[in-house]
């Protein structure tokens, strides 16, 4: 009975340097069965290396990874997932069908080729040599290979660069096909809508550790903010007193203000300062949700450095 | 009754699994050569480059020294070019698929890592087949040697295995260097130890000093091996068999655990 809420993917406190950089720095994921987990984060945030210590492509050096409880070293952790990963150069003079072929073989039990095609929507391609496809159709085929074994977790590094929008969307609901088969997935991209579309729960990486994990709706509500700007005078802290606002910053001229409620905060400014110029009110959205995230996260590592120095 | 007939099941179950996994390697082995021959601009010049050396030094310039010259190079120049392909054939493509990869992608997949060697390997060896009947063509028919069916079939041997120890060192030599340096490095290696185990000009012309050092050499372990396979030696062949079963076993634990930790 455990066996289901047991995690079927995990990093417990994974450390892993490269030289002095420091790539992951006690990650924490714990990715649960049935689910698609997205892992955002900017480039060097260490969704890479997480994503290597979880295909057993590198060890760490502290803290400990599993894949269905094993170490994914082990070839029969292996043999339950599929993979996708950013830029693997498949030999160019194989057709489309012996790839298949050649990669359903790993596997104990893989999908039959036709079956995968289907799924893939590459049965047309079957018959072409690798090398004279373009990049989205590429990238469909290494989504069928990732997905012939008939795998119980499905690892898509940045599954739909390179592909347009209706190609997109025709992956998009292959995986949610797959989900619905009780397939699990973790996903790392850099289109939140592409995480926003899918995902149960999203993960957030800054600085080789995890800085947000919640679902979709978490991460939403915690963007539930607008964002305020305006030239004035004003000083801070008074703004920074009123109840409404959740934060305030000064750049230049401008202020910065979120808040959950933006048309009280405006109504205030306002009266404050008859002077005030340049109004603006956005809504945030996940992206800006995530830069903010990201960003508070690099002013700690700042902060941090200059303590240590 | 119920452990009895789980036990039977999971017993089935492993045996179908060995199965996969046989069926694994041979897929594998099948992807391989369809690939290399599909392109062959990669395959062709490895193979053709020993065949053209030994046609100008071994078959247009040994005509003076008669046929005995041109049997006793035909075995040198065989190793020559049965060291091509393992070197080569082996090393760049596993140098430039760990740049491209490919190499990562595979690791990642449940593939049993004995199939990816598998398949390289037994390319190599059907390279180094071309090469070895390449030049006995050239030999018996530009060359006038004469042999026996038994020794022209223990060169075509002694070539196919030959060729092991050099795709071990060759794989070594790839997990060192990622991409485009590897076939340099690789040349480095390849022309010095083929002109000093005497590939090139026979091991007496040599300095002494070279002479002497000679036996550090894989290549001259298979030279007196060629040799024998053409009746132009004698005695115990044992301790070179061993030695290059050593010297491969021992690149290719190297290189496996390079593998392993770096990929």
């Amino acid at each position: 009975m455990s066996q289901s809420i047991d995690p079927i993917a995990r990093l417990d406190g994974a450390v892993k340097r490269y030289g002095r950089l420091v790539a992951l720095d006690g990650a924490e994921l714990q990715l649960r069965r049935g689910e698609l987990l997205a892992l955002l984060g900017p480039n060097g945030a260490g969704k890479s290396t997480a994503i290597s210590l979880l295909l057993g492509l590198i060890r760490a050096e502290a803290g400990s990874v599993e894949l269905f409880g094993q170490d994914p070293q082990r070839i029969q952790a292996r043999r339950r997932i599929g993979v996708m990963l950013q830029n693997a150069e498949l030999p160019p003079t194989l057709r489309v069908g012996e790839l298949l072929r050649l990669t359903a073989s790993y596997y104990p039990a893989p999908r039959a080729l036709a079956e995968t095609a289907e799924l893939a929507g590459i049965a047309d391609l079957l018959k072409r040599p690798y090398a004279k496809l373009s990049g989205g159709q590429q990238r469909r085929v290494q989504f069928a290979l990732a997905l012939c074994g008939r795998p119980e977790l499905l690892f898509l590094d940045e599954p739909t660069v390179g592909m347009d929008i209706e190609a997109r969307q025709k992956l998009w609901a292959a995986i949610r096909q797959l989900i619905a088969e009780g397939c699990s997935v973790l996903l790392t991209t850099h289109y939140l809508e592409e995480a926003e579309a899918l995902a149960d729960r999203v993960c957030v990486m800054a600085h080789g550790r995890m800085i947000h994990e919640g679902t979709v709706e978490e991460l939403r509500a915690r963007v539930a903010l607008k964002r305020i700007r305006c030239l004035s005078a004003l000083p801070i802290d008074t703004v920074r007193s009123w109840p409404q606002v959740s934060e305030v910053r000064r750049e230049n001229e401008r202020l910065h203000i979120s808040t959950a409620e933006a048309e009280a905060v405006v109504r205030r400014l306002l009266e404050a300062d008859p002077q005030l110029a340049g109004l603006e009110v956005q809504r945030a959205g996940l992206a800006e949700a995530f830069t903010e995230l990201t960003r508070d996260a690099d002013e700690a590592a700042d902060v941090d450095q200059r303590e240590a120095a | 009754m119920q452990t009895a007939i789980s036990i039977t099941t999971s017993a089935r179950a492993m045996d179908m699994l060995r199965r996969r996994v046989l069926g694994a390697y041979l897929e594998e082995a099948r992807s391989e050569c369809l690939r290399y021959m599909r392109a062959p601009g990669f395959m062709l010049p490895i193979m053709l480059f020993p065949a053209m050396f030994y046609l100008l030094f071994g078959v247009l310039m040994a005509t003076s020294n008669g046929a005995e010259a041109a049997r006793y190079l035909l075995a040198s120049y065989g190793v020559f070019g049965v060291m091509s392909p393992g070197l080569f054939g082996f090393g760049v493509s596993l140098a430039l698929e760990r740049d491209g990869g490919l190499l990562t992608f595979k690791r990642a997949l449940p593939m049993p890592p004995g199939a990816y060697l598998l398949g390289k390997m037994l390319m190599a060896m059907a390279a180094a087949g071309v090469v070895i009947l390449l030049l006995l063509t050239m030999a018996l028919t530009l060359g006038h040697v004469s042999l026996s069916l038994a020794q022209a079939g223990a060169l075509l041997l002694a070539g196919m295995l030959g060729v092991l120890p050099f795709c071990a060192l060759g794989m070594y030599v790839g997990t060192l260097i990622k991409g485009q340096g590897a076939p340099g490095m690789l040349q480095l290696i390849y022309l010095p130890m083929s002109f000093m185990s005497g590939l090139w000009f026979p091991l007496p012309m040599l300095p002494k000093f070279l002479q002497q050092i000679a036996p550090v050499w894989p290549s001259y372990h298979l030279d007196m091996l060629a040799l024998a396979a053409v009746g132009m030696k004698q005695g115990p062949l044992l301790v070179h068999v061993l030695v290059l079963i050593g010297f491969a076993v021992s690149f290719l634990l190297l290189a496996a655990r390079r593998l392993r930790r770096h990929g």
